[in-house]
C-alpha cells in the first residue's frame, strides 16, 4: 500500500505560491505603499491615562505646525452616524469614535492630526496638549477577580461555549483516585503580522467610499463602515489585494478605520493612516490575558472521571469579547463528567481580538498542560493517557466524527520525534550542561464551511480568470484556490488567475476560522463545473454525443476538452469560442453547506511534538526539534499547507517562550508595546521543523475532502513546549512565556 | 520627531566647534539609537552633527595595545583579523549584540554612547529622570524586570544595555576623546557613570568632546574569553544577564583574569573583587562558585528582577565553566 500521508519531502517540490515571485520582489503593493493623487497623511493622538475625562485639548500648536490641514477630536468631529441611532447592539459595542471626551483605555485615539506628509503629521501629533481629570484605571485580572460576569452572549447563544455547562456530575475529579487542580496563565499576546494596520480612506462623494485598506473581509468591512456612515451598502467599496499577515487582529472595524473616515471627511481629500508598530500592540485587538482553573480527577488504568475547567478573560470597559477558551474540555476526550465555567472581567484596556487559534490556543495550553501533569500522576505515557480516553465520537453533540485521524497523528509523530528517546522521569536526561526533554499536545478546532460565490472569466487562448471577494492574509488562498481549479478541470495552473480581496467580487466570507478552502474552495469547484457544462453545451454543437455530459467526467487536456477520457470526443477549445464569435465565456458559481452538520460533528486534529534542551543554569532553552502532524482531510495545496504548518510552531513556539504584552497597572499603559520589548521567534529559535499531514479525505464537508487548517497548526504547540520543559527540569511553569527566569 | 539642522564635518576640530556654538547638537554616527530616541520623542537636537566621515575609521595594532577608530563599525571590528587575534572577547561580545544590519551601522562611538533602554525613558508620558531630571522614575515601582541590581539609585534603576561596553570594561580599555580644550584618555571603567542623582548624565564625558577612539592595552587572554549573555530569546534582544570573562590560564591555574557583567547595573559592571578571589587560585567549579556569591555582595533586586539574583551569578559560573574548558 503507498503511503497516503505528507512529509516535508513531499510537499516541497508541489506548486509554489502564485505571488510569491511578486512578494518577493516587492512588487506587491501592501495598503501603506499605495499612493494616490491628493493624498494627506494622518497620526493619531492617543490617551495617556487609563480611565479618566478630557477636560481640555490644546490643538493651537498642532494647528499652526507646517503642512497640518486638520486636527480632529470629540470637539470637531464630522460624527459617525450610527452612534445617534438608538438599537446599539448590547453585546458588540465598537468603541465610540471622538464620541465623547471619555477616556476607557491607555492609548485611546482622542485626535487625529493631518498633514500633507507623515513625518509633518507625527510631529504635529506631539504638539497637542491633553489635560485629564484623571480616575483611577484597573487593568490587573487577578486584582478584580470580583468584578468577573457572566457574558450577555451566554444569554443570546445558551448552547454556546460561554454558557456554564454540565454533563454528569459537576466536580465529578473530587471522586477520583488521580487528581490535578491547578491554574494556568495565557498572558495577553498581539498579533503583531508583518505588515502594519493601515487604510485609506477616499470620499468619491458625499455618500460614496472608497477604502484601500488592511482587512480579512473586504465585503465585511464594506458592511460594517456602510452601517455606520448610513450609506447604501453598494457605495461602499474595500479593496485590500494583498494583506502582510493579520492572525485575526483584521476581523472587524477598529477605530483607527473610523478615523481615517471620519479625517477625510473633514479635509475632503484622501487620507492615509498607519499604525505604528507600538500600536499594534493595542488597537487592534489581542488575544486576552486569560486565567484558567483546570481539574482532572482520572482511576489508575487513565480513565478520566472528571474535568472542571473555568476561565476568566479580560474585556474593555464598552465591548464584551468572548472565545471558545472551553470547547475542547468539552469535547476533545471521553469524559462522562464535565462541568465549564466562562467570565470576563471589564478591565481599562481595548477590546481583545481572536487571535489564531483564538480560543482553543488557550484552553488547549491548560487542559493539555493538565493532561500531561495527570499523566506524571499516573506513571502513565502522555500519548497512551490520551488514547485511552480518545472519543470515538463527539461526546459534547453527541455526534458521529465527519473523520478523527487523531491516532494517525499520535503514531506518525512518536515515530518522527523519536518518542522512545523519552524519560518517563523528568530532569533524568542530561548532555552536557543541558536538560532534554519531550512533550506533546493535542490541537483541535471545529472544521467550518459557509456559503460563498466566484466568477470564472474563460479565453479562447485557455487562460482562466477567477473572481471572489476572499481576502489572502497569508496562507496562500490565490495559490489553493488555483489547485483547486485546475485539478478540477485539469487546466495547467499556469493558466489560471485569481482575483481576491475586492469587496465588489462575488460573496465571500471573512478570512478567518480555518473555513477558507472549504467555502470557498467549493465555489471554485461549482464555478469550475458550471463553465465545464457551458462548454460541453457548446461542444455539442459540433459532437452530439456532448449532449448529455456531466462535470465530472469533463477534462481540459491541453487546447482541447475531452469528455470520459474517450479520444473521439476532443474537440478544440478555440473553436467553442469561434463558432459563436466569442471574446470570453463567463460563468458563476455559488456553492452553500448542506444538511450534513446535522449529522457529524466537523473538527480538524493536531498532535504537535517537542523536543526541548534547558541550560541547566540559565534556563535557558532550545528547542531542538518539533514535529506537527495535522488531520485536515485532503491537502489540497500541500507546499502554501507546509508553510500554513510551519507559521503555527513558530508562533506556538513564540507564545509558549516569549510572547507578553505587559501593562503597567498603574496606568494602564502597555510597556512591552515596541519590538524591543515584545518578543517574537527569530530564526535562531526555530528548530529542525517536521510538518506531516495524515491526508486523509474528509466525507462530509466540501467537495475536496479537506477540514481547516489555519488555526489547528498553533492549537497546541505552547502545551507541547511546557510539556517539554516539564520533561527536561521537572519544572512545571504554569504562566506563560517560559522565560529564563522561571527556571533557574 | 522636530525638525532639525543637519551637518557634515569633514575634521574633529569642526565637529567640536558645532557643540561649543550649539548646545542643542548632536553628533550622530551610525543612527541607529539616536533616530530612534529622535522618532520617539525622547531626545529632540536642534542639529545633527554628521561625524561618518571624520577619518576614525582604522585599526591598528600598536606596540602594545590595539587601536580602534571612533566609527569603525561594529560589525567591521567584530570580523578584524586583529581583534579576533589579540582582543576575541571584544568580538564575541559586539556579535552578541542587536543584529548583523544593525552591526552593520553602528559604531564604536555609539555603541560607548547607547542609552539605556528603559521602557520609561522611552515612553515620554511616563516621569523619568534620565529624560526629564527632578521628574521621578516610574521603573522603581513599575515593570522593571530588565533593571538594575547593582548600583542604582532613588532616582534610577536603568541599565547600561550595550555588550559591547562589557567587554571593553573586562578588557581595561581606555576611550580617547577631543575637545575644546585638548586630548584626554579616560579609562572605560571611568567613562559611563553610576546614576546618583544625576542619572540624566550616562558618562563623563563633556557635552562638547568627541569619542575618537579608543586603545586595549595587550593581555593573555585571547585563549580563554567568553562572552556568556542570557536573553528571552536566542538571539537579537537584550541582556538579561550578560557575562564577560577573559582568562590567563597556566595549566589548571588561573594566572591573571577579568570579569564584567552587563544588565545588572546603569554601568557595566567590573568584578573586581570576584577577580582577585580567583587569581593565582585553580579553575574549579568550586572556586567559581566562590567567586559568583562574593560578585553578588551588596546586589538588590526590585520588584521584578529578582531572578538576577539567581541568574547572574548562575551565568558567572557558566561563563567560567566555558572560559576555562572546566566542566566539574
Ligand atoms: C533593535 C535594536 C537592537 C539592539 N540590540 C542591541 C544589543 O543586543 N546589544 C547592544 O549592545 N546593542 C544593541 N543595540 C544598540 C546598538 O548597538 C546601538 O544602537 C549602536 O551601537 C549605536 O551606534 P551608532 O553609531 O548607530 O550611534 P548613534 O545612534 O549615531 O549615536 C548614539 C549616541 O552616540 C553619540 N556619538 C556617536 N558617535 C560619537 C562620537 N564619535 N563622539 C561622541 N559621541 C558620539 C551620538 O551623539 C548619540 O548620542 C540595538 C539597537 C537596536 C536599534
Amino acid at each position: 500500500m503507498s503511503k497516503k500521508h505528507l512529509e516535508n519531502a513531499d510537499m516541497e517540490t508541489a506548486m509554489s505560491r502564485v505571488d510569491g515571485r511578486v512578494k518577493v520582489m516587492g512588487a506587491a503593493k501592501y495598503t501603506a505603499e499605495v499612493q494616490l493623487p491628493e493624498l494627506t497623511y494622518g497620526v493619531l493622538v492617543e490617551s495617556t491615562i487609563g480611565q479618566g475625562v478630557i477636560t481640555a485639548l490644546d490643538t493651537k500648536k498642532a494647528e499652526w505646525a507646517p503642512g497640518v490641514i486638520a486636527v480632529i477630536s470629540h470637539l470637531n468631529t464630522p460624527g459617525v452616524p450610527e452612534y445617534k441611532l438608538q438599537n446599539q447592539d448590547v453585546i458588540q459595542k465598537q468603541l465610540r469614535v471622538f464620541d465623547s471626551p471619555n477616556i476607557y483605555y491607555n492609548g485611546q485615539p482622542i485626535a487625529v492630526v493631518v498633514a500633507d506628509t507623515f513625518e509633518r503629521a507625527r510631529y504635529a501629533a506631539s504638539l497637542v496638549k491633553v489635560t485629564y481629570a484623571k480616575q483611577q484605571s484597573y487593568s490587573n485580572l487577578e486584582d478584580n477577580l470580583s468584578k468577573a460576569v457572566v457574558p450577555k452572549k451566554a444569554k443570546s447563544d445558551p448552547k454556546g461555549f460561554t454558557t456554564d455547562f454540565l454533563r454528569g456530575k459537576a466536580e465529578a475529579f473530587r471522586d477520583a483516585e488521580f487528581q490535578v487542580n491547578e491554574e494556568y496563565i495565557q498572558p495577553s499576546e498581539a498579533h503583531h503580522p508583518m505588515e502594519p494596520h493601515s487604510i485609506i480612506a477616499t470620499w468619491e462623494a458625499a455618500d460614496k467610499l472608497t477604502l484601500v485598506d488592511k482587512t480579512q473581509g473586504s465585503q465585511q468591512t464594506a458592511a460594517s463602515i456602510a452601517k455606520s456612515f448610513q450609506l447604501p451598502p453598494e457605495n461602499v467599496k474595500v479593496l485590500s489585494t494583498y494583506v502582510g499577515g493579520a492572525f485575526g487582529s483584521a476581523l472587524r472595524v477598529w477605530p483607527h478605520e473610523i478615523v481615517a473616515i471620519l479625517a477625510a471627511k473633514k479635509v475632503q481629500k484622501p487620507v492615509k493612516l498607519v499604525l505604528h508598530r507600538n500600536q499594534m500592540s493595542y488597537m487592534v485587538g489581542y488575544r486576552p490575558y486569560t486565567l484558567q482553573k483546570v481539574a482532572i480527577g482520572a482511576s489508575k488504568d487513565g480513565k478520566i472521571v472528571g474535568l472542571s475547567h473555568a476561565s476568566y478573560g479580560k474585556t474593555s470597559m464598552y465591548e464584551e469579547f468572548t472565545e471558545n477558551v472551553l470547547i475542547m474540555s468539552r469535547m476533545m476526550y471521553d469524559i462522562p463528567n464535565v462541568d465549564t465555567k466562562y467570565r470576563i472581567v471589564p478591565l481599562n484596556v481595548s477590546t481583545p481580538a481572536p487571535m489564531r487559534g483564538p480560543g482553543e490556543a488557550t484552553g488547549s495550553f491548560a487542559l493539555e498542560c493538565a493532561m500531561d501533569e495527570l499523566s506524571y500522576k499516573l506513571n502513565m505515557d502522555p500519548i497512551a493517557l490520551r488514547l485511552a480516553n480518545y472519543a470515538s465520537q463527539d461526546p459534547d453533540k453527541k455526534m458521529p466524527w465527519s473523520s478523527n485521524y487523531l491516532k494517525e497523528c499520535y503514531e506518525l509523530g512518536a515515530e518522527k520525534i523519536g518518542w522512545n528517546k523519552r524519560k518517563a522521569q523528568p530532569d533524568a536526561n542530561q548532555e552536557g550542561e543541558w536538560k532534554i526533554g519531550y512533550g506533546v499536545a493535542t490541537g483541535t478546532f471545529g472544521a467550518f464551511r459557509g456559503g460563498a460565490s466566484a466568477k470564472a472569466t474563460f479565453k479562447p487562448d485557455g487562460t482562466l480568470l477567477l473572481q471572489s471577494a476572499i481576502a489572502d492574509i497569508g496562507p496562500g488562498t490565490a495559490t489553493s484556490m488555483t489547485a483547486i481549479a485546475a485539478k478540477n478541470l485539469g487546466l495547467a495552473p499556469e493558466k489560471i488567475s485569481f482575483q481576491l480581496g475586492n469587496s465588489t467580487f462575488p460573496k465571500a466570507p471573512m478570512q478567518g476560522g480555518s473555513n477558507t478552502v472549504a467555502t470557498v474552495g467549493s465555489a471554485i469547484v461549482a464555478t469550475c463545473d458550471n463553465l465545464k457544462v457551458e462548454l460541453a453545451k457548446r461542444a455539442a454543437v459540433q459532437k452530439p454525443e456532448w449532449k448529455n455530459a456531466i462535470a465530472k467526467n469533463i477534462k481540459i487536456v491541453g487546447t482541447q476538452l475531452i469528455n470520459s477520457d474517450d479520444a473521439s470526443s476532443k474537440v478544440e477549445i478555440a473553436s467553442l469560442f469561434s463558432q459563436d464569435n466569442l471574446a470570453e465565456l463567463v460563468v458563476k458559481g455559488d456553492a452553500a453547506p448542506g444538511e450534513e452538520s446535522k449529522k457529524y460533528s466537523f473538527y480538524s486534529f493536531s498532535v504537535h511534538f517537542i523536543e526541548a534542551h534547558v541550560h541547566e543554569l540559565t534556563g535557558v532553552v532550545k528547542i531542538k526539534n518539533a514535529v506537527s502532524v495535522i488531520d485536515c482531510g485532503t491537502v489540497v495545496s500541500p507546499k502554501t499547507a507546509r508553510s500554513q504548518s510551519m507559521g503555527g510552531i513558530v508562533g506556538g513556539i513564540g507564545m509558549a517562550l516569549m510572547e507578553e504584552v505587559v501593562l503597567d497597572d498603574r496606568t494602564g499603559r502597555t510597556v512591552t508595546a515596541s519590538f524591543g520589548d515584545y518578543h517574537v521567534p527569530v530564526q535562531a529559535d526555530i528548530p529542525q521543523m517536521d510538518m506531516m499531514f495524515v491526508n486523509e479525505r474528509d466525507p462530509y464537508l466540501n467537495p475536496m475532502g479537506s477540514k481547516g487548517l489555519g488555526e489547528i497548526v498553533i492549537i497546541g504547540v505552547a502545551p507541547a513546549v511546557a510539556n517539554a520543559v516539564y520533561n527536561a527540569t521537572g519544572k512545571r511553569v504554569r504562566d506563560l512565556p517560559i522565560t529564563p527566569d522561571k527556571l533557574i | 520627531m522636530n525638525n532639525f539642522q543637519y551637518k557634515r564635518v569633514s575634521s574633529p576640530a569642526a565637529a567640536i566647534a558645532e557643540l561649543s556654538k550649539d548646545p542643542a547638537a548632536k553628533l550622530v554616527a551610525g543612527g541607529t539609537n539616536l533616530i530612534d530616541l529622535m522618532k520617539y520623542g525622547v531626545m529632540a537636537p536642534d542639529k545633527l552633527v554628521d561625524v561618518n566621515h571624520l577619518s576614525f575609521d582604522a585599526i591598528k595594532k600598536e606596540e602594545r595595545s590595539l587601536y580602534i577608530g571612533a566609527t569603525v563599525r561594529n560589525a567591521v571590528a567584530a570580523g578584524n583579523a586583529d581583534v579576533l587575534k589579540y582582543q576575541p572577547l571584544l568580538s564575541q561580545a559586539m556579535l552578541a549584540g542587536a543584529s548583523a544590519q544593525l552591526r552593520n551601522k553602528a559604531t564604536m562611538g555609539g555603541n560607548l554612547l547607547q542609552r539605556t533602554r528603559c521602557g520609561y525613558f522611552y515612553d515620554i508620558s511616563a516621569p523619568c529622570n534620565k529624560r526629564v531630571p527632578g521628574s521621578g522614575c516610574a521603573a522603581l515601582e513599575g515593570y522593571n524586570r530588565m533593571h538594575a541590581i547593582f548600583g542604582a539609585s532613588s532616582s534610577c534603576i536603568a541599565v547600561n544595555p550595550s555588550d559591547m561596553n562589557v567587554a571593553l570594561t573586562a578588557l581595561d580599555a581606555t576611550i580617547l576623546v577631543s575637545g575644546p580644550k585638548g586630548d584626554r584618555k579616560i579609562p572605560v571603567s571611568e567613562f559611563h557613570r553610576l546614576p546618583g542623582t544625576h542619572p540624566e548624565l550616562d558618562t563623563t564625558l563633556d557635552r562638547k568632546e568627541i569619542i575618537t577612539g579608543l586603545v586595549i592595552p595587550d593581555n593573555n587572554f585571547a585563549a580563554h574569553t567568553t562572552y556568556l549573555k542570557v536573553r528571552d530569546r536566542i538571539s537579537y534582544a537584550f541582556a538579561l544577564i550578560s557575562v564577560a570573562v577573559a582568562i590567563d590560564l597556566d595549566g589548571t591555574a588561573i594566572r591573571d583574569i577579568r570579569l564584567a557583567m552587563g544588565g545588572v547595573a546603569h554601568k557595566p559592571w567590573r568584578l573586581t573583587e570576584a577577580e582577585q578571589l580567583l587569581k593565582g587560585k585553580q579553575a574549579t567549579v568550586e572556586n567559581f562558585k566562590m567567586a559568583a556569591e562574593l560578585a553578588m555582595k551588596g546586589a538588590k533586586a526590585y520588584e521584578h528582577n529578582a531572578f538576577k539574583l539567581k541568574l547572574a551569578p548562575n551565568t558567572m559560573i557558566q561563563a567560567l565553566k566555558t572560559a576555562s574548558g572546566v566542566k566539574a
